[in-house]
């Protein structure tokens, strides 16, 4: 690799707001070869997990994404429901749909100006994100939160939706449904960003199986797969929608499903809360007394993909084992098959289209040696060793 | 000697042009601000911009590149900038009536700030600032032919006349080149051309920010930044000025016709704005097709057109 220049992307670049490192090893502007380094953003959230009881769980792990702060916490419920065994009241699922389809709009409304942003075009940056600003308008007033909404609980939800409110999200869908139509008319009909993204950084449906992405990453490449539908959760099985696929696996398909997901959105929770209203008000949880021993997965389909949580109770108050797969995890992965031989221009695009969020999928790394399969750190080692940089640092310091 | 000097620095070079251009610049922010529901600026941001990086920032030279060509690159794209506005606003303003030829100076003076960006990135040994360069380089090839193309043209129009000073005198005579439908056709490429050389959007290819971080500029700091800064206002009231010069009939500086030059040098800049903040940044290979193809068939058109008198 001694001719090919390397163009780094991060670990400060104003492409991703969040820590990371892409060295693109080019010949001229052809990206020849990626590495990928993370690893800044480590919070050891699943060991946090363990020592924290069920209800300040929910409150952790909805920390885990800024973005998507309400798939964590509906993955857990997800999973703790299926060990205790419960089936929460309708209208807390409708609530729990709400909720979740709410923050999949605010969501791709954002990846939709990001993307504008990152393609030069900040008019649709600046559209974009002030279109978001009543679904987040809402969020506040539902749950008293623009961000982390803290409305799961097991058994049912912590707040209630009363009428007015019902109302008035109505209404602000309507706002959000013509603005919608207003953005997708400005993406999909303006030859420029067809020229930007038609063709540019393709996914084939074998890439996707290979590198087993999720979400609309793995739609937009004609993998026709959701979990809302796969595996019904919450009142996702109670509403008429459907998936939105498309074929080309390229960065203008993935804006495509985003786009055409939002009226999804928008149908899901207008079905929701006319069905609302027939269950009682104020019937939003189960008390739950006690978790029983067991093994329980929990899925939720995050604006980015499946979140998957895994938690292992033994009859105590806090989770033995927790674990958390987030979608990006998988997602970022595709970026090298996605870049390589396209030009740097069509690379930083090709990665914003995935909709990366590294602080949800940094995981520590332990090594294993191949050959003999032994384990070359431990926890302890590696603290040893951050402990030893510390002093050393220090002691540089203080010299 | 002195009177030459005056000119260069002071009025219509580099200080009037520096500060006209940071007005419109001004103009420019503002204009986007609203197109993007934002408040936008006040009216002297572009100068605390300029002076917080001279006076409060500090001055970091890259440990690996060349020093001397990294500093004196900005140097050279502002002194280039700030004699090419002398040699447009000269003539424009009726002040002096320039010299035979000197359309052909201002082509290749209008060239040096971005052949300087492209020095400056290269001495700098950063990689992103070198694909900035490279990409720089691209572009240059891509529009300066166009560029070169409507300048013929015009001095076809004008009855082949090769100086600034008669080109508008004849614009005074006969009405204004746009009047024209190979006027018309000229219009739209030199407003590319400008759009291209002030590296705006679709054309902030070198600079690109979400790609480069800045690319042909990410090392530059404190003064030799704010030189560069300078440099930027000055074209972006240059250009302008040289589109209204050549197709537009001309500026002014007596009487209520001042009202109308800055009329048509805010109209031409309002039309910058708008082609921004409408479009998504191009890649450089489809900037140099644009150009090649599309921008330099309209102005052959234009001087088919003009060779049968329309």
């Amino acid at each position: 690799m001694s001719n090919k220049k390397i163009i780094p992307i991060g670990p400060y670049h104003p492409l991703q707001e969040e820590p990371e490192l892409f060295k693109l090893y080019c010949e001229g502007e052809i990206v020849k070869d990626i590495k990928w380094e993370t690893g800044y953003n480590h919070r050891g959230i699943e060991k946090l997990s363990e020592q924290k009881t069920f209800d300040q769980v929910f409150f952790l792990v909805e920390r885990i994404c800024g973005i998507c702060s309400t798939s964590h916490p509906f993955a857990f419920a997800n999973a703790m429901e299926e060990i205790a065994d419960i089936e929460v009241p309708d209208r807390a699922k409708y609530i729990r749909t709400i909720i979740g389809e709410l923050e999949r709009l605010h969501s791709h409304l954002l990846w939709v100006g990001l993307a504008g942003h990152f393609l030069g075009y900040n008019t649709v940056f600046m559209w974009a994100w002030k279109y978001r600003e009543p679904v987040l308008d809402l969020f506040e007033m539902i749950t008293g939160n623009r961000n982390s909404y803290a409305m799961f609980k097991i058994g049912g939800v912590r707040r209630d939706i009363t009428d007015p409110q019902i109302r008035e999200i109505k209404k602000v869908m309507q706002v959000v449904k013509r603005k919608t139509d207003l953005l997708t008319g400005a993406v999909m009909d303006d030859p420029v960003i067809h020229a930007r993204t038609k063709g540019v950084g393709i996914l084939t449906k074998k890439d996707i199986a290979d590198y087993a992405a999720v979400g609309p990453t793995a739609r937009a490449s004609g993998v026709d797969i959701d979990i809302r539908r796969d595996d019904p959760y919450a009142a996702y099985g109670l509403v008429d929608w459907k998936v939105i696929t498309a074929e080309a696996g390229d960065v203008f398909a993935k804006a495509e499903v985003r786009l055409l997901e939002m009226y999804e959105s928008i149908k899901i929770i207008e079905q929701c809360l006319n069905k609302m209203k027939r269950e009682k008000e104020g019937d939003t949880e189960i008390q739950v007394r006690e978790i029983p021993e067991g093994i329980g997965t929990g899925r939720a389909e995050a604006p980015r993909g499946e979140v998957f949580h895994f938690v292992v109770t033994d009859g105590s108050n806090s989770p033995v084992r927790h674990k958390i797969r987030a979608p990006s995890y998988v997602n970022i992965a595709t970026f090298k098959k996605s870049c390589v031989g396209q030009t740097i221009a069509d690379a930083t695009i090709s990665l914003a289209a995935v909709d990366p969020c590294y602080c949800c999928t940094e995981r520590m790394a332990v090594a294993y040696d191949f050959a003999s399969k032994e384990r070359l750190y431990s926890g302890y080692e590696l603290l040893d060793i951050s402990r030893r940089k510390t002093e050393k640092i220090k002691t540089q310091k203080s010299q | 000697m002195a009177e030459n000097l005056f000119y260069f620095l002071v009025f219509p070079g580099l200080l009037f042009a520096g500060v006209v251009g940071g007005l419109l610049s001004w103009f420019d922010r503002k204009v986007t601000a609203w197109v993007q529901f934002r408040r936008g600026p006040v009216l002297m941001q572009p100068f605390y911009d300029f002076l917080k990086l001279l006076l409060v920032k500090e001055t970091i030279v890259p440990a690996r590149g060349s020093v001397l060509t990294f500093l004196s690159a900005p140097v050279l794209a502002l002194s280039g900038a700030s004699i090419s506005a002398a040699l447009i606003l000269l003539p424009a303003f009726g002040i002096t009536s320039g010299f035979r030829g000197d359309i052909i100076v201002i082509f290749y003076l209008l060239t040096i700030p971005s052949i300087s960006y492209v020095t400056g990135a290269l001495a700098s040994g950063n990689p992103l600032a070198s694909v900035g360069a490279s990409r720089e380089i691209k572009l240059l090839i891509g529009f300066e032919l166009t560029l070169l193309l409507i300048f013929a043209t015009v001095i076809m129009k004008s009855g082949m006349n090769i100086s600034l000073y008669e080109i508008i005198a004849y614009q005074q005579q006969n009405g204004a080149l746009i009047g024209s439908l190979s006027g018309v056709l000229l219009f739209i490429p030199l407003i590319f051309c400008i759009q291209a050389k002030l590296g705006m959007v679709p054309f902030d290819i070198a600079e690109a920010e979400t790609e480069l971080s800045g690319g042909a500029f990410i090392e530059y700091s404190g003064p030799p930044y704010a030189m560069i800064k300078f440099t930027k206002y000055i074209m972006l009231f240059v250009l302008p000025a040289l589109a209204v010069v050549l197709l537009l009939g001309g500026l002014s500086l007596t009487g209520t016709s001042i009202l109308w030059s800055v009329l048509k040098i805010l109209a031409v800049v309002l039309l910058l704005t708008l082609i921004r903040n409408t479009n998504p940044r191009l890649k450089v290979g489809q900037a140099m097709r644009f150009f090649f193809i599309w921008m330099n068939a309209l102005v052959l058109i234009a001087i088919i057109l003009t060779y049968s008198g329309l």
